[in-house]
This record gives C-alpha cells, sequence and structure tokens, in this order.
C-alpha cells in the first residue's frame, strides 16, 4: 500500500531552494536509506515532510495515504502517523519523560484509554528493550543527556508512539557498537507492525542492522540514484562522486 | 456573590474614618496611635517613584473598610452560606480536613472563619484573628507588630498601618514542630474597595511552621486595592516556610509588603506566586541578622493580558555565614509585562557569606515584555556572591519538537510554560499545583488537563 508519495517537490528556506525536485514512493512496510554528502538536504527532506515551519514548499506534492498534507500543520502530521526522530533532540526542562510521552500518546491514539499504571508497564517495558535505565522516565525530556541517550530516547518515542512511518535523521551517528546493535534492534521491532522507514545516514554501518529495501543516494536536494543494498556497498568503496551517474 | 456588607466606611481617608474602625474594633489605645501617626505619614508621603504606574489609582474612592455580613466563627457550619460557598468553591474546608493544621478565612475586610486544631493549641501555638489577637495578647503583639515594616516605610506601609483589618496571629512557642501548614485565604468580594489584612507571624527557637496564603477575588470595572503586610519573626535555629498564591482579580491594584528577619541559624523559605492583579508590586524582603541565617526563594510572576507585574526579592545580609539562594522566574504572554527588581545586599561585617540568584524570564510572543533588574551591592571581600540571569523568548525549535509528538502549538506552549515553572509548581500544595496548571491550560487554550 502507497503511504507516502513525494511528487517532483521544491522547498526553500528563505529565497535559497534546498529541496529540487524530489520523487520519492513509500509503501507500508519498507524500509528506505536515504545516503549522501553533507548539506545535500538530506536532513532538510525529512522536515519539510514534517512540515517544518522553517521551510517553504514552492512546487510539488507529499501524499499521505492518498492526501496531500502540505496544508496540515506539523502536529496534525503527526497524528496521522509520521515520526520524525532528530539528530539533535530538543531539551524541554521541567517535563518529565513520562509526562510528555503519555501526552503525546493521548494525542496520537485518542481512542486507546490506557490507565497511568498500564501506560508506565508499556514504557517500561520499552525502556528494558532499550536497556536504558528506568530513572530515565523521571528526568526531564532530553535535559543533559548523552549523545547515546538522545538516540535512545527518540526510539523509546518511536517504539512507544507506534507510528505509520518513521523519518529517521542520522539515527546511528555518535553511537558505539552495543548501543547501535539495540537501536536498531528497537526500530526493527517498531517495524513489525507494518511501519515503514526513511533512514538518512552517512554510513553503511547501520544498513547491516536494518535492512532497507530501497538505498537512495541524495546529492544537491535531489535523488540522483536509487538501488538496493549494492548500492551502499559501492557508495562506501568509492564514495559520492563515483556513483554519480 | 451577594454584597454582605452590613456596614463600611464612606471612600477615602481621614480621622474620623480611622477611629471609626478603631472603635469598632475595641482596640487599645496604642493600636489607635500607631493607626493615627500612620495616617499622618500616609497623607505626608508620595507616591512610589519606581514601579508601576498607579495614578489611574483613585485612592479618595476606595473604600477602606467593609464588614462582611457575617462574624468571625470557628465552625464552617456557622458561617453563612453564600460567604461559605466561595470558600467551599476553593476547596478550603476539604483542604482543612484533609492537610492542614489550622484555617483562617477573610473576606472583605474581616475574618469570617478560623480554627485551629484542638492538638496545637495543646501545644501552645497561638492561631488567631490578628484583631482578636491584638485584645487578648496586647505585649506580645506589641512587641512586634510593625516593627519590622514600620508605617513610614512607604506610601502604602503607612496607608497600611492607618486602615488594617483582619489578617492572622501566629505564635509557636520554642521547639515546636507543626506537623502540617496553616492556611489563610483572602477574599476580596465588594467592588471598590480595599483590603489590608495583617499577618504577623512568630516562630520561637528551634521552632518549625509552614504557613499557606491564598487570595483572589471578584472582578469589577472599579478599581480594587490590596495593601496587606506581612511580618514574620524566626527566631534562633526556627525554619519558616512561607507560600503564596496571588490570584487577585484583574481589576486589583495589589501594593503588598512582605518581611522577615532570622535570626540565628533561622531559615526563611518563600515560595511566591503572583498571577493575578491589574499592577502589582511586591518584594518579600529577608534581613539576615544573626550567624548562620538563610533565605530560600522560589517565585514566580505570570504576567497575562493588561497585566504590569513589578515583583522581586531582597535579601540583607547583616552577619557572617548567612546565606541566600533566589530561584525566581516570569512569564510574560498576550501583552503582559514582568518585571524582576532583585537586590542582595552583603553588609562589611558579614563575612564568609554566600548568596546565589538566578532569575529568568520566558516571554511567550512578540507583544508581551519583561525587563530585570537585579541588583547586588556587597562590603566584605570574604563573601561568595553567583548571578545568573536569563530572559528570553519561547525556543521555535522546541515548539517543533513538540508538535512534531502530536501535541498542537497550544499544549505545547502551555507544557513549555508548565516545564519552566516546574521548581515552583512541585512546591506547591497539591491542589494549589493542579488549579496552577488548570489556570496555565486555560491561557494558552490547552487541554493538556
Amino acid at each position: 500500500m502507497e503511504l507516502i508519495k513525494i511528487i517532483d517537490l521544491h522547498a526553500s528556506i528563505g529565497e535559497k531552494e534546498v529541496i529540487k525536485g524530489v520523487n520519492l514512493t513509500v509503501n507500508r512496510n519498507e524500509i528506505h536509506a536515504i545516503m549522501g554528502p553533507n548539506g545535500a538536504g538530506k536532513t532538510t527532506l525529512i522536515n519539510v515532510i514534517m512540515g517544518n515551519p522553517k521551510y517553504r514548499v514552492t512546487s510539488g506534492e507529499i501524499l499521505f495515504e492518498g492526501k496531500s498534507i502540505l496544508n496540515l500543520s506539523v502536529d496534525e502530521r503527526a497524528r496521522l502517523g509520521i515520526f520524525q526522530s532528530f539528530q539533535y533532540p530538543e531539551e524541554i526542562s521541567g517535563v518529565t519523560f513520562m509526562n510528555f510521552l503519555r501526552l503525546a500518546y493521548e494525542k496520537m491514539h485518542p481512542d486507546q484509554k490506557m490507565s497511568v499504571l498500564e501506560f508506565g508497564d508499556m514504557m517500561v517495558k520499552i525502556a528494558d528493550s532499550l536497556k536504558m535505565d528506568h530513572n530515565f522516565l523521571k528526568r526531564y525530556v532530553n535535559l543533559g543527556f548523552s549523545g547515546g541517550e538522545r538516540k535512545k530516547s527518540e526510539i523509546l518515542q518511536l517504539s512507544a508512539l507506534n507510528p505509520k512511518i518513521a523519518l529517521l535523521d542520522e539515527t546511528d551517528s555518535g553511537l558505539d557498537i552495543d548501543a547501535l546493535k539495540i537501536v536498531s534492534e528497537g526500530i526493527n521491532n517498531a517495524s513489525k507492525n507494518g511501519m515503514a522507514v526513511v533512514l538518512v545516514t552517512h554510513y553503511k554501518r547501520i544498513l547491516d542492522y536494518v535492512k532497507p529495501k530501497f538505498v537512495h543516494i541524495f546529492i544537491d536536494g535531489r535523488i540522483v540514484k536509487t538501488g538496493g543494498i549494492e548500492l551502499a556497498e559501492e557508495l562506501e568503496r568509492n564514495g559520492y562522486e563515483e556513483v554519480r551517474i | 456573590m451577594t454584597n454582605n456588607a452590613l456596614s463600611k466606611t464612606e471612600p477615602g481617608l481621614n480621622r474620623r474614618i480611622i477611629e471609626e474602625i478603631s472603635e469598632s474594633k475595641n482596640e487599645p489605645l496604642w493600636m489607635k496611635d500607631i493607626r493615627m501617626k500612620s495616617l499622618e505619614y500616609f497623607l505626608n508621603r508620595p507616591n512610589p517613584n519606581f514601579g508601576v504606574d498607579i495614578s489611574a489609582l483613585d485612592l479618595n474612592s476606595i473604600v477602606n473598610y467593609v464588614k462582611p455580613g457575617a462574624q468571625n466563627e470557628r465552625s464552617w457550619e456557622d458561617v453563612p452560606e453564600d460567604i461559605r460557598e466561595n470558600f467551599e468553591k476553593l476547596g478550603i474546608p476539604q483542604a482543612e480536613r484533609e492537610a492542614l493544621a489550622g484555617v483562617g478565612a477573610q473576606y472583605d475586610s474581616e475574618m469570617v472563619y478560623h480554627n485551629m486544631k484542638e492538638s496545637l493549641k495543646k501545644l501552645g501555638v497561638i492561631f488567631l484573628e490578628m484583631g482578636t489577637a491584638v485584645r487578648e495578647y496586647p505585649d506580645l503583639v506589641k512587641k512586634y507588630f510593625m516593627h519590622l515594616i514600620p508605617p513610614n516605610d512607604h506610601k502604602f506601609a503607612a496607608l497600611h498601618g492607618a486602615v488594617w483589618s483582619g489578617g492572622t496571629f501566629i505564635y509557636v512557642p520554642p521547639n515546636v514542630n507543626v506537623p502540617m501548614p496553616i492556611q489563610s485565604y483572602y477574599l476580596m468580594g465588594s467592588p471598590g474597595m480595599g483590603q489590608f489584612e495583617h499577618t504577623l507571624i512568630v516562630v520561637d527557637k528551634g521552632s518549625k511552621l509552614e504557613f499557606i496564603e491564598g487570595c483572589s477575588g471578584q472582578n469589577y470595572s472599579v478599581s480594587n486595592l490590596h495593601a496587606g503586610a506581612v511580618e514574620i519573626y524566626v527566631e534562633e535555629g526556627a525554619t519558616v516556610k512561607f507560600s503564596t498564591i496571588e490570584n487577585w482579580a484583574k481589576n486589583t491594584y495589589n501594593l503588598n509588603t512582605k518581611r522577615a528577619s532570622v535570626d540565628k541559624d533561622g531559615t526563611i523559605i518563600w515560595i511566591s506566586g503572583t498571577m493575578g492583579s491589574a499592577k502589582t508590586m511586591l518584594y518579600p524582603s529577608s534581613i539576615l541578622k544573626g550567624k548562620g541565617a538563610r533565605a530560600e526563594y522560589t517565585t514566580i510572576t505570570y504576567a497575562g493580558p493588561g497585566q504590569h507585574l513589578d515583583t522581586g526579592t531582597k535579601v540583607f545580609h547583616f552577619a557572617p555565614y548567612t546565606s541566600s539562594k533566589v530561584d525566581s522566574r516570569s512569564i510574560s504572554f498576550g501583552g503582559g509585562y514582568a518585571f524582576y527588581r532583585g537586590l542582595v545586599r552583603v553588609s562589611e561585617s558579614a563575612i564568609h557569606s554566600k548568596s546565589s540568584v538566578d532569575c529568568s524570564a520566558l516571554m511567550v510572543d512578540n507583544v508581551s515584555k519583561s525587563d530585570t533588574l537585579p541588583i547586588i551591592e556587597v562590603m566584605n571581600n570574604q563573601s561568595e556572591i553567583g548571578h545568573e540571569a536569563y530572559v528570553g523568548k519561547i525556543n521555535e525549535d522546541q515548539i517543533y519538537y513538540l508538535m512534531s509528538r502530536g501535541l498542537t502549538e497550544d499544549d505545547a506552549k502551555a507544557l513549555i510554560v508548565r516545564g519552566f515553572l516546574d521548581p515552583f509548581i512541585k512546591q506547591l500544595p497539591f491542589e494549589y499545583a493542579v488549579e496552577f496548571n488548570r489556570i496555565i491550560d486555560m491561557h494558552f487554550n490547552s487541554k493538556i488537563g
């Protein structure tokens, strides 16, 4: 089933065009990797799909389950089931992770009534699966988290909120090999129920654990090449210049 | 709310009105003298030359004394139903049953309810309506009344001295740990009136007391005035925690004075939330006069549409090894204006003192204003002083982050505001914390509950 369909998308920040004609279709259950050099616009693409008001869509279309989402606000897109994970998630002082997540869960799943205890149990299970200390849930959102804790915190949110598609921005960067395995397992578990993944990464490393159906090479605001995992391997050997054509 | 006033003074202020108030209270002569002297100071003092604009406040039209249609009772059953209802809506009788050692409830110019648990009476704790204390414990009251806040301190201290009415007197004898908080609640129900309650708290050596003060009122098109006074004497080794949730109606000028003196190794803890009123000037002060005395502040000021709230903290270190810690936060939104005015003064003799001041201001939108003016004066070079200030707008990236998790923009703002105020909110009794969160939700059209 076609979950998200991006058609000839152009977007700008200020006067500067940063997304220059992207076409991408992601079906339910599919994992797509987007690889490309620094500054190519990979993170921007995720922000534009999520609706970050810093960017302006100048032409093209983004369809989610067949309907345009361009006029929807960020939270409306989130409630449709689009999830963005951040490289540098914001710190929210004075708000505990548990309270924040419970609130987010209620917004995302208004029909599912869970008691405070049930929700707490669910969170503890997810935290265990990510090998995170339970105290984590009592801490303020991302405040003073280490690099690894931030990544785990994003995957914990992903697991709890159960979206239809996860847009993951360099979730692997800065993780040691053990943490990388745990985080990858978290992503794989979350995708068991049909969730699609768009994974932005610089390194092939994570693709050994989170196996993409498609690899897209993203250069200068566009997807220049699409293939399977072999494309990532080629990239690792030859660099971006070689794969350009 | 119906008008329960049986008797009230005519608007404005003169000697005859003061005599009327004093006589109706059967006061001793010394108290009447204080009132008369205060009146003179009031008539001769100019308005403050800083803070909020009070030029629209017409003191000649304020009714300075309004007697409610009720006596001071010791049982809620005896409080007239229409007045009792107001306090029941605030959850006060219930809180009293569950979590308080004593409660005072003032409506307009007089207490309508004042009672304390028997167990505390047996420990020698005195908890009385202020006027009653003047009659029953004249020597004790005379020793402290308006010594910390002399009537000639400023114009509104003088006004207070002249027309004060109601309020609470507490004396805790040495080495008594009052196990539950005592609370007084002040309601203003009549238009155009002034409320001038006097709170006098004396906590003797080695004792502990937690006191909660709540205030609110009915909104009217005419101005109301609140000029209360709080005097707290913390004796050697004693600890007082004084919490205030001020939510006066938006027609109210809140020109209030609070001061504590702290003796050797004593501690004063101020928890102060200013959210109501049209204009406020309030700077709770701590005079650290004994070696090792401490002051702690956790304060928030919450200024919304049409409000100008000028608040702050003042600490005077007069003895060695004294310490103070200030965490002061303000929110301004919808065109509100929050001003922080802080003073830390460390005297020459207050060597080895420590002070840390942290004041931060969060503006929620582009039409709101915020200022901070922290002043630190250190007269010796053997003290440690730290200061941090932050003034900023709400962070767009934080809002985006929260919205990407399904929260609406309003919810996101409310959550950030709540988080910012968390150090204060978590100091509050539960029912106040819930109420406070509800008010934030309401102001930000949020439904996070």
